[in-house]
């Protein structure tokens, strides 16, 4: 084995010599603004200690025909699904005859901001929570209500209408609340950690090669500002977690849980990765 | 045969291992000498009509994921995350063609983003029905080697 490493690096420098890389196709240089007034953040510079020189939103790596789509709230796929979210928002349920109305009142004044902001720490649970688990918990403490199952019921359309109330907002995290920083640093560990037959991290395809096709998608940089996201080729509204397992999987390894520990660091450290970045939600993607 | 076993036990509890077949080299086996794999890695010699279709399966090598390649231009999509392998055979020899395939870890380094596909040092969480598996047999690496040395 250390036989092969020395003569190793022999090699790759012979191998540099003659590697031709191939034209980066690279994010669409284009500008986002949602029905001719709301300007969305796509590209902006990085936190401290950010890997790459600058934060690009997913938007930017999609065809013209799906940036069109994203920017038009009426042509938005994802906008039935968080009409979908209103109303479930205004719906009462539960052994306590309340709605979230019940106790937020309108929306639009009540979530302003909030979808920017998780997720947060939990002194409960002593764990972050996101947006998911935020509902489930009001759910049961204050609805008395059964708590959405993964991708199940309302938790998606629910989930894509708190976060357009963020439309727009750079998103932002506090990791000086509770243990956030532990998790930070779990979920940086997870990001970097190389999964299943094919021996892929997060990063082999989101930092080294973003910008670069693979067969026929475009590798973006991976950030979560745009979830739920309206997939196109699903036909679907798609919670964060499920993408996350589905990337997963396709390293062919075994996939965590939704909302387990392994993925709730993750989702801490993605989020924090697109700091800055307008919340899109819902976003269109492929 | 012992030593196909000394190697058997080293690869953790893996329950089953199929590569105890007459004339092919277990992945643990292949032995790489100066980043060259000079024995095939079975008696029977590569096959370049084979080993294109398994370059070109999405189930099997899936190579344009990551690589174009001009003999393939009738096929749609090819990936730019590898170098273009136009020409390939006259960058490397044979050999070392077959260790790229092996494990490009052994090449290229640690840091390779090129999956080994004839080695059991692999990622971690290998989903449980390919675990002790490699991606593809020692047979299809061996018509792989023919096809890429068809690319002058
Ligand atoms: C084998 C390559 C590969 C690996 C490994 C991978 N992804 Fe992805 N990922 C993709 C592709 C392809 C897409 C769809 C195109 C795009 O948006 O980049 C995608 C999309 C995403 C998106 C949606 C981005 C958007 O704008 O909507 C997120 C978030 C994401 N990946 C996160 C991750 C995380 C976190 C990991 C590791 C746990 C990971 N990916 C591992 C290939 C990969
Ligand atoms: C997930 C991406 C990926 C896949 C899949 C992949 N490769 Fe590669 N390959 C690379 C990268 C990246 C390099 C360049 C070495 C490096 O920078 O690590 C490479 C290098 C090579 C080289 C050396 C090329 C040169 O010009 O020096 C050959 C040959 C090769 N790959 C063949 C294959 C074949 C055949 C397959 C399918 C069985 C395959 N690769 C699958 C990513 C990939």
């Amino acid at each position: 084995m250390k036989k092969s490493l020395l003569v190793s690096s022999l090699f790759v420098a012979t191998a540099l010599a003659h590697v031709s890389f191939s034209a980066m196709a690279g994010p669409a240089d284009d500008k986002l603004v949602i029905d001719d007034e709301l300007e969305i953040i796509t590209r902006t510079a990085p936190a401290e200690g950010h890997p790459l020189s600058e934060v690009i939103s997913g938007w930017h790596y999609r065809t013209p025909e799906t940036r069109a789509l994203e920017a038009d709230s009426f042509q938005n796929p994802g906008m039935l699904g968080v009409e979908q979210g209103e109303e479930i928002w205004n719906t009462v349920e539960g052994t306590e005859g309340k709605s979230c109305a019940s106790c937020h009142d309108d929306a639009a004044v009540s979530m302003q901001g909030v979808g920017a902001s998780y997720p947060k720490w939990d002194a409960d649970s002593g764990k972050p929570i996101n947006i998911e688990l935020r509902i489930n918990k009001c759910r049961v403490e204050n609805m008395g209500a059964e708590p959405y199952k993964f991708d199940k019921d309302g938790q998606k359309p629910l989930t894509a209408f708190i976060k357009h109330q963020s439309l727009g907002t750079p998103v932002s995290l506090d990791l000086s609340q509770g243990d956030m920083q532990k998790w930070w640093e779990q979920g940086k560990e997870t990001y970097y950690r190389r999964t299943g037959q094919l021996n892929l991290s997060c990063a082999s395809c989101h930092e080294q090669n973003q910008g670069k096709y693979i067969r026929a998608d475009h590798l973006s940089q991976g950030n979560v500002n745009g979830f739920p996201t309206y997939r196109l080729k699903q036909n679907n509204l798609i919670s964060l977690h499920n993408r996350f397992r589905g990337c997963i999987r396709d390293t062919r390894a075994e996939f965590p849980d939704a909302f387990s520990d392994t993925l709730m660091g993750l989702e801490v450290y993605t989020t924090w990765r697109g700091t800055g970045l307008s919340v899109e939600t819902p976003a269109v993607r492929q | 045969m012992s030593r196909f076993l000394t190697t058997f036990c080293a690869f953790v509890a893996v329950a089953f291992v199929p590569f105890a077949i007459a004339g092919v080299t277990a992945p643990g086996d292949v032995v790489i000498t100066a980043l060259s794999v000079d024995k095939p890695l079975t008696d029977e010699a590569g096959n370049a009509e084979s080993g294109k279709k398994v370059f070109a399966n999405r189930k099997q090598g899936n190579c344009l994921a990551c690589h174009a390649n001009s003999d393939m231009s009738d096929q749609l999509f090819h990936g730019e995350v590898g170098p273009k392998l136009d020409g390939v055979a006259s960058r490397w020899s044979e050999g070392q063609l077959r260790t790229i395939l092996v494990n490009a870890k052994a090449v290229f380094t640690k840091q390779t983003v090129m999956p080994g596909f004839y080695t059991l040092d692999v990622g971690e969480d290998v989903r449980k029905d390919l675990v002790g598996k490699t991606i593809l047999s020692a047979q299809q690496i061996e018509d792989l080697v023919a096809y890429l040395a068809t690319l002058k």
